[in-house]
Formats: structure tokens, C-alpha cells, sequence
């Protein structure tokens, strides 16, 4: 019986998906769906209370009557005398888009440097490399705070676009040395019998055939700055600079919720990852989990 | 000789312009963080008597709390937020990634769980204030309709339900991590182990049991140490949440709070302490995970399906281990 049954089930399959239909698919089915959509419920409140006029939503977005769709909340935030986003989103642009750039050549530099050049050291210092990810911004906050003070760099966007590249150098490195591990050796040896420097090298042949790597790490590195608090809070201490998510947990009265407000800036601020996870999703996912598990 | 000089040259001129960023922005700023921890804040050699008197401060230790209820100082939170976060998110994460396999349109259900983790945290703090503050939020309003007077409540404000909220508002954002990771690593279990399974009659949880979590445990170290470290950084949550003091009596405080605390107070002594102590519990978890993963023998059989991704052959166990720590580094 069991011989017969792959081959009995071979030419069904294609009609099998419609036509046998368990109730225990079924199940799976609006439990999975029933639960992907219940975790967004979250979100949904923000988003309804963004939208509407606070007298309606404030004993409970859920209460639909009355409604009516505004944006007044969203101009309110970006031109919020306080913190106006539209500078906050202006300021989180200027740092994250150089703090991507930079560590992203730095660290595919070091990580070609790792993965091709076999020195006594290399192996040790790789492995400290490694472990400077695992360290907590925490670690390093009072004397950048003051290594920045005596460069007459605090409360600028240029403080915080130089400890983000830093800070992302160590796992660009780890990446890119993995990636280009996996490259086949031969177009690079052949360009050396050619002639050709290892910088020429570099950049001519091997950059262009790490683009997907380069892509996994721009949607990385980008949102990781963005979605920074941490480093912004120490560095940015003049209100002129700050960065979106720097704004938004100012909106917070001591004792008032303005919660239109709050949840306008909310959506704002996430609303850049939040794109660029959706357009780059695939290379997001293959940075989160890509070459390791599977390697 | 010559080689190796050489080779050591042309190493340096790659890796120069990545050192001067690591020695000056990390390795320094972490050499000069642990020695300000032995300093007394008149400057003079202060021992472990910082680390005396962070640690015995009641707001970082407070056992107290057993009886008298919160706080129970950050040490003891984070603790706390460890024991009920990481095995809640590693197994529900677990759980969906499993359900979520055979189900159509499961990449979008993924989507929809996964946008907790894309969100600022600051504003995943923010909008749990959407969820648990009264009467905006639906949690409080739900046992309210369940007439659960106690839970009818901002928990936000309430010392009792406040460090729990947050948690369970972390479970809810993290859990996405466990699951992408999760379904990511099921994808490399070849189908045909799932098949002959089942033509030999084997239930979905002998399945489950004998091949998948089985097959899944060098992916459950990688989420279990990447979950901790992050549960140990916690931050920005409990500021968009609560407050710069950890929410009512510091209820919910955590360490890097605390830390971040004695920094603004310019307590930088008592700032180089916690942070000092947080690296180590880091370094503890992350060395762990690369011990093991070095350990670990290579399964080359369940790799089989990777897609386009070309096998690295030496030192993979270690690779893995290392990319999966990069991974975590640029969301967390």
C-alpha cells in the first residue's frame, strides 16, 4: 500500500489542492490568518486615531461613530512648534543616508581584506571584530560624549553619522567577508596575471559582484540609524537638531496624552522603514537570516 | 618572510580605514568606559567601590519588591523581562513559523507580524500606549468589558501591570524575529524527511518531535542568544512608554535606562559601572553562542536546499553563528 501511494498521488496533485480540501486546512488557514491579523490590531490604533479627530477617538479609537478622515494630525506634528517632524524626518535623512554609505565601503573594504589577504594576525583580529557586536551601545556612550565635546562636534548630525559607521563597520565587515567567501576565486586571479591591482580589483570586478550583499546591507544599516534612539539622545542635545525619533516621546505631555499628536508622529517616523522594508523585503530577509543558517 | 610581509601589507591597506573608525569610536571609547568605572568622581583610584554602590543601590537590586511589590530595581527587571519574554517569543515565534507553512498567502500573515520589527522602538513604545493606556487603549477597555476590575486600568501608570504591559508589548514586537528566523531555517529541512515520515504513519507531533525541532536547534541558539542580547539592551521601549525613569517609581526600569540616567545626571562613574556590567552579561551570552556554535558538527544534509547561496566550506559552523549576530546588530 505504501509502494502505490506516490505514484496514485502523483497526477492528482495538481487538481488535489481544490478538490480535497481537509477541514484541518481550513482551520490552519483562519488561524493564520485570524492571528496575522490580530497582531497588527496595534498598529490599527494608532492609524485610526491618526486620522480622525481627537474628540472621537479619545475614549477609544474603536468607537466609530462619528468619523470623519482628517490630516490635520499629521500637519500639526510636522510643523509641531516643539519638535516639528518635518525637520526631525529632514535631520534622520542627512544622517542615516552618509551613515550607510560610509560604513558600507569601509566594511566591504575590510571584509575583502579578511576574506582573501591570509595574515598571522588576521584570524584574532577578526574574531575581536566579531565581538565588538555583541557590546552595548551603553559601552561607549560617556566617552564619545566627550570625544565628541572636545571636537566641537556634539548636538551635529556629523557626531552621530561618525558612531553609526563605526558602529556598523563590525557587522558589515562579518557580512561582506562571508559573501565574498562564497565568490569563486578565478575571475580575480586571472585579472592579477592581467596585471591589475588588488584595489582595481576590488572595485571593478568584485563591488559589482556583490550588489545583492550591498543591497541587504543599505536596507540593514539604513533602518538600524533610523530606528536609532540611543546614540541620538546622547549626541543630539540641542532641540534645533534633533532626529524624528527623537521628537516623537517629546510629544508626551507630563500630564497630557495628545494623542492625535502622538500617534500622527508615530506613523510618520516609522513609515520610512516601514517602505523600505516593503520595497526590499528580500534582501532585508536575506541580511536577517541570509548566508547563516543556511550556510 | 617576505610573503607574509606582503601579505600583511595588502591586508592593512584594506583593512586601515575600517581600524581607524573601530580604534577611535569603539575599541578607545570601551578602554576608556571600563577604567572611568574604577575612578572615584573626584578622580582618584576608586577600586570596586563603584561597583559597590551601583549594585547595592536599591534601584538597581531591590528583592524587597517580592513582598512590597514594585520596583524591583533594573538588575532584577531585566531579569524578569528575560524569564517571561524569551521563552514566550522563541516558541510562539516557533509556533507560527510551523503553522504559517503550508498556508497560502503566509508570506503576507509574515509581513504583518514582522512590522513590529521594523518599527523605530521608541515607537513601538509609543504605540503600546495605543494598547494599554486608558481609555485609548483596548486592553484596559477589554476586561473592562470582561468587568476584570483590576486590568480595567491604565496599566501604564499602574505599578503592578506596568512592567508586565511592556513585556507582553515586547513579545508582541519581537516575536516576528523568532518567526522569519524560524521559517527561514525550516526551509532548509529537505520535504522529503516530512514525506517519508508520513507514508511511515507518523503523527504531525512525532514530526514535529523526531525531525523538525530536532533539526532546528543550531537555528534556536542563534535566536535564543540574539533575543537575550537584545532583552539586555532594552532602551528605547520603556522611554516611549513610560518616561526617562522607567514609568511610575521606576517600575519598569531597566539597566541601559539606568545607565542612561546617570549619564544625563553627569554620574559618569555610576554610568561606566552599569554599562561595564551590561557588556559583560553581552560578552557572556554572545561567547557562549560562538563556543557552541564551534562545537557543533556540520550538518551538511539539511543545507541542501539553500537557494542561491554557494556553501562556504571551512569554519561554516562559525559563519553561522557570526552572520546571525550581524543580523540581530542591525535591528536590534
Amino acid at each position: 500500500m505504501n509502494a502505490s501511494a506516490p505514484t496514485k498521488r502523483a497526477p492528482m496533485r495538481s487538481r488535489s489542492r481544490w478538490v480535497r480540501i481537509r477541514p484541518r486546512t481550513i482551520v490552519i488557514h483562519v488561524v493564520a490568518w485570524a492571528i496575522g491579523l490580530a497582531w497588527l490590531l496595534p498598529f490599527v490604533g494608532v492609524a485610526m486615531t491618526a486620522v480622525r479627530p481627537l474628540d472621537q477617538t479619545s475614549l477609544g479609537w474603536w468607537r466609530l461613530s462619528p468619523f470623519s478622515v482628517t490630516l490635520d494630525n499629521f500637519v500639526a506634528v510636522w510643523n509641531n512648534p516643539g519638535c516639528p517632524l518635518s525637520l526631525g524626518l529632514r535631520d534622520s535623512f542627512l544622517v542615516a543616508m552618509p551613515a550607510t554609505i560610509i560604513p558600507m565601503l569601509v566594511g566591504a573594504l575590510a571584509g575583502y581584506g579578511f576574506a582573501r589577504f591570509q595574515t598571522r594576525s588576521r584570524d584574532y583580529i577578526f574574531l575581536a571584530v566579531v565581538l565588538f557586536m555583541a557590546v552595548p551601545q551603553m559601552m561607549v556612550a560617556v566617552p564619545v560624549y566627550n570625544l565628541m565635546i572636545r571636537a566641537g562636534l556634539i548636538s551635529s548630525l556629523l557626531s552621530l553619522i561618525l558612531i553609526h559607521s563605526a558602529w556598523g563597520i563590525p557587522w558589515i565587515i562579518l557580512f561582506m567577508r562571508n559573501f565574498f567567501r562564497t565568490l569563486p576565486l578565478e575571475v580575480e586571479e586571472a585579472a592579477r596575471v592581467d596585471g591589475a591591482s588588488d584595489f582595481k580589483i576590488f572595485y571593478k570586478i568584485v563591488l559589482p559582484m556583490s550588489l545583492p550583499a550591498m543591497a541587504a546591507i543599505i536596507v540593514f544599516q539604513f533602518m538600524w540609524v533610523w530606528n536609532d534612539f540611543f546614540f541620538a539622545q546622547v549626541l543630539i542635545q540641542n532641540p534645533n537638531w534633533y532626529l524624528s525619533t527623537q521628537c516623537v516621546p517629546r510629544l508626551v505631555g507630563q500630564f497630557v496624552r495628545p494623542y492625535d499628536l502622538l500617534s500622527a508622529g508615530a506613523i510618520l517616523t516609522m513609515s520610512v522603514p516601514v517602505a523600505l522594508y516593503a520595497i526590499l523585503q528580500r534582501f532585508y530577509i536575506r541580511g536577517l537570516v541570509g548566508w547563516t543558517i543556511k550556510g | 618572510m617576505g610573503r607574509w610581509g606582503r601579505s600583511q601589507a595588502r591586508f592593512l591597506s584594506f583593512f586601515l580605514p575600517a581600524a581607524i573608525f573601530l580604534i577611535v569610536l569603539v575599541i578607545y571609547p570601551i578602554v576608556a568606559t571600563l577604567t572611568l568605572s574604577f575612578v572615584a568622581p573626584d578622580g582618584s583610584y576608586a577600586g570596586l567601590q563603584n561597583y559597590g554602590s551601583v549594585l547595592g543601590s536599591p534601584d538597581t537590586f531591590n528583592p524587597a519588591c517580592l513582598q512590597r511589590g514594585p520596583p524591583c530595581g533594573t538588575l532584577l527587571n531585566n531579569l524578569i523581562w528575560i524569564g517571561i519574554h524569551l521563552p514566550l517569543t522563541v516558541f510562539m515565534g516557533l509556533f507560527l513559523a510551523v503553522l504559517l507553512q503550508n498556508v497560502r498567502g503566509a508570506s503576507f500573515v509574515k509581513s504583518l507580524i514582522f512590522l513590529g520589527m521594523v518599527t523605530p522602538l521608541i515607537v513601538v513604545g509609543v504605540v503600546l500606549r495605543f494598547v494599554l493606556e486608558y481609555p485609548i487603549g483596548v486592553v484596559p477597555a477589554f476586561f473592562g468589558w470582561l468587568g476584570i476590575k483590576s486590568l480595567d486600568v491604565n496599566w501604564l501608570v499602574t505599578p503592578n501591570t506596568l512592567l508586565l504591559g511592556l513585556i507582553f508589548g515586547t513579545v508582541w514586537s519581537w516575536t516576528g524575529f523568532s518567526m522569519i528566523v524560524y521559517s527561514a531555517g525550516l526551509t532548509t529541512i529537505p520535504k522529503d524527511y516530512f514525506e517519508a515520515a508520513r507514508v511511515d504513519g507518523a503523527s504531525e507531533w512525532q514530526i514535529f518531535r523526531k525531525i523538525t525541532w530536532p533539526l532546528l536547534r543550531p537555528v534556536t541558539l542563534v535566536i535564543v542568544t540574539m533575543t537575550l542580547l537584545w532583552e539586555l539592551k532594552l532602551f528605547d521601549i520603556v522611554i516611549g512608554a513610560t518616561n526617562s525613569q522607567g514609568g511610575v517609581g521606576g517600575a519598569a526600569d531597566v539597566l541601559a535606562l539606568q545607565m542612561y540616567r546617570y549619564f544625563s545626571n553627569i554620574n559618569y562613574s555610576s554610568a561606566a559601572v552599569v554599562a561595564t556590567l551590561l557588556t559583560i552579561f553581552t560578552l557572556i551570552v554572545a561567547v557562549g553562542l560562538f563556543r557552541k556554535l564551534l562545537g557543533l558538527p556540520l550538518r551538511k544534509k539539511g543545507r541542501r536546499t539553500a537557494p542561491s547561496v554557494p556553501q562556504v566550506e571551512t569554519k561554516s559552523a562559525k559563519a553561522a553563528g557570526d552572520e546571525g549576530q550581524g543580523a540581530v546588530e542591525g535591528i536590534s
